[in-house]
């Protein structure tokens, strides 16, 4: 066409003489790198980083009024306690990012571990069988509220609240009022009682970070095939080694003997290595996949995802069916753990599902927060559970405890929120 | 020089409104089209049909020469016919490589490949010369209205369209940003893409535009080569006070 630009009107010209930072991609060394950090800090894009604080702060109180607080069993029990909710808060994190809730993910595993507990007593089904259909009842009860909403166009807050009333009629009929059913021995019963012996918590600390280290090569050779600039190697190796360091204390921790004189009692439960494999499986699928970018494109600007081409509907549907099915995985680890199951199981854990995920940073709001922020808040609001129950506060006190905080932290969100309005656009 | 988009007697009714009668319409490789017209005159009815959106009732849709048929946007797709629209269609929370890829990501071995993505975001922002944008990886919420709208144009570059229809690229811009986007635009033509932009602002269209459409109740009612006109005429073929009889295409 024309050469070069012989059109009248007002001179048009964009190129500024700036030396281009294109092709560096934003990368440039270390100092680079934590500066552009601390820009999105302070432009209110803080992540994890009250959580992390906050859990700092509270395991310094905590370790500081009891000294029962940082023993070896304790910790352990921490663990188990936290699992579910942090599982739960993870589930619920894919509904999150869309901008949506379910409300009904504590009943759903509720009405899935009532089946599975009842249909397991003796005498009644083997309990492979029996766990395929609690998950079936996860991916039918998320197929359900997805179809109202990404079909029909329910709020999902409306869908879920109704469906946490409903199932919990459900529960009364399957369990009836009042009634418990306890969990028979089985591997089920394993996971929050049963530990890894301590080779195999090394080994699994090992696995982890083999698959991060991997995965973090694979993409910097990737970038360098297509000649886009890799960020400084310094800060993968940070980061790897941060975990490796956290990850080896916390193994080398439970592998202490915490038992009695009478029976030693060491390693790592074995829910940890579960919890991890969801965190990694789900993070993979969110950070690499197309379903997971969609779920965050839907949450930022849904509108721009349709146009872009992506099957809204579908994807938000199965956003839903996954939430269900890791809340009946949540439920797993709750009566594993309670060893029984009764009509109001489920019934209080979501609220605090939610908490934990908003907690950890996750925005009610959509679009934003990753699944290990679930994990931060839930241990936030586990780590209060653990530690306000040893010091002997009543219930009522770390209820309100987790409430405050939950308020701290939506306010926190809401005034990043703020922030980056007034900085962005 | 033959069209790459002729559009021949296309008409279009809503109920008993006829928002269409018969309108021609042409777009070229390397060249940038506006197509003008008061409101209500057709502009978005015309563009909504030639994305797919909302098909035309009748009337001829030439593509690179031979007849197609635009029923859905798939089919523009297909075609290579992008719209950037006035809202931009960005998502705030994802930053501007996956921003210009979204719902066409690259994938090996099943996952992303944010590599080659982030080297051909480069590479499409380079094309239009565009060196404002500080990191490729920043969230789009942080970029100024022109950045954003730089973001949206270059996705049609990464997408490789033939043919990048822009409604109303700069009416929510400051002087210097549209100038930019202008610019760009420019480059955008230049690089061998057939532009159609829908502007109310005449000083935009003399500046960036080779050829001017103009719509006028629904009837092409001038179709001008830029540098043949000038901007009284063309007040008068969008209010309607003048007319053209014949029209060369």
């Amino acid at each position: 066409m024309s050469t070069e630009t012989e059109n009248e009107g007002p001179k048009v010209d964009v190129v500024d003489d700036a030396p281009s930072l294109l092709g560096k991609g934003g990368h440039g060394g270390v100092g680079d790198a934590v500066r552009s950090y601390l820009q999105r800090v302070r432009g209110g894009d803080m992540g994890p980083l009250p959580a992390v604080g906050g859990l700092v702060v509270l395991v310094v109180i905590f370790a500081a009024a009891n000294p029962l607080f940082l023993t070896e069993r304790n910790i352990a029990n921490l663990f188990t306690q936290a699992a579910p909710l942090v599982t739960l808060g993870m589930a619920l994190v894919f509904v999150l990012l869309l901008g949506e809730i379910d409300l009904s993910a504590g009943v759903t595993f509720g009405v899935a571990m009532g089946v599975f507990v009842k249909l397991t007593q003796p005498g009644g089904m083997s309990w492979p069988l029996a766990l395929l259909l609690a998950l079936g009842i996860g991916v039918a009860v998320g197929g359900f509220i997805g179809f109202f909403v990404a079909r029909i166009g329910v709020p999902s807050f409306v869908v879920s609240l109704g469906l946490f009333l409903g199932l919990q009629g459900v529960m009364l009929v399957i369990i009836g009022a009042g009634g418990t059913y306890r969990l028979i021995p089985s591997p089920i019963r394993a996971i929050q009682n049963q530990n890894l012996p301590p080779w195999a918590g090394w080994t699994m600390l090992a696995v982890v970070l083999g698959v991060l280290y991997a995965v973090a090569l694979l993409d910097r050779r990737r970038r360098e095939k297509s000649g886009a600039p890799n960020p400084p190697a310094t800060i993968m190796y940070a980061k790897l080694g941060v975990i490796a360091v956290l990850g080896a204390f916390v193994v080398f921790y439970l592998n202490q003997d915490r038992g009695t004189a009478a029976r030693s009692l060491e390693g790592v439960p074995i829910v940890v290595p579960l919890v991890l494999l969801i965190l990694m499986v789900g993070t993979y699928v969110l950070d690499r996949t197309r379903f997971g970018r969609y779920i965050y494109a839907i949450g930022g600007n849904t509108e721009a995802a349709r146009r872009a081409g992506v099957n809204v509907t579908l994807v938000k549907w199965s956003a839903f069916v996954v939430c269900s099915v890791l809340a009946v995985v949540a439920g797993i680890f709750t009566v594993s753990k309670v060893g029984s199951a009764d009509a109001a199981m489920g019934r209080e854990i979501v609220l605090s599902g939610v908490a934990a995920a908003v907690v950890g940073g996750v925005s009610l709001f959509g679009g934003r927060g990753r699944l290990v922020h679930a994990v931060i808040g839930a241990t936030v609001i586990a780590v209060i559970t653990n530690g306000m129950g040893l010091l002997k506060f009543s219930a009522g006190a770390n209820l309100a405890v987790t409430g405050g905080v939950l308020v701290l932290a939506a306010t926190v969100d809401a005034l990043a929120r703020k922030r980056s309005g007034a900085t962005g656009v | 020089m033959s069209a790459i988009i002729e559009l021949r007697s296309i008409t279009k009714s809503f109920g008993p409104v006829d928002v269409l009668k018969g309108v021609d319409f042409t777009a070229h490789e390397g060249r940038v089209t506006a197509l003008v017209g008061d409101n209500g005159a057709g502009k978005s009815t015309l563009i909504k049909g030639l994305a797919g959106v909302q098909p035309y009732d009748g009337g001829q849709v030439l593509f690179e020469g031979s007849p197609v048929t635009l029923h859905h946007p798939r089919d523009a797709a297909r075609l290579g016919i992008e719209v950037v629209y006035q809202d931009l269609a960005l998502c705030d929370n994802l930053d501007i490589v996956q921003n210009m890829f979204l719902g066409r990501e690259e994938l090996a071995g099943g996952t992303f490949d944010e590599g080659r993505m982030e080297a051909e975001a480069a590479r499409a922002l380079q094309t239009l010369s565009v060196k404002t944008v500080k990191s490729l990886r920043q969230k789009v919420a942080s970029l100024s209205g022109g950045q954003r709208q730089t973001v949206a144009i270059a996705r049609s570059v990464v997408k490789k369209a033939k043919v990048v229809i822009l409604d109303e690229p700069t009416a929510a811009l400051g002087v210097a940003q549209t100038a930019q986007v202008l610019g760009l635009v420019r480059r955008l033509a230049d690089s061998g893409v057939a532009v159609i932009i829908i502007s109310h602002n005449l000083q935009d269209v003399f500046a960036v535009a080779d050829d001017i459409s103009v719509l006028y109740l629904g009837t092409m009612t001038a179709r001008l080569e830029a540098s043949q006109t000038s901007r009284d005429d063309v007040v008068g073929y969008i209010t309607g006070t003048k007319r053209m009889t014949e029209v060369d295409a």
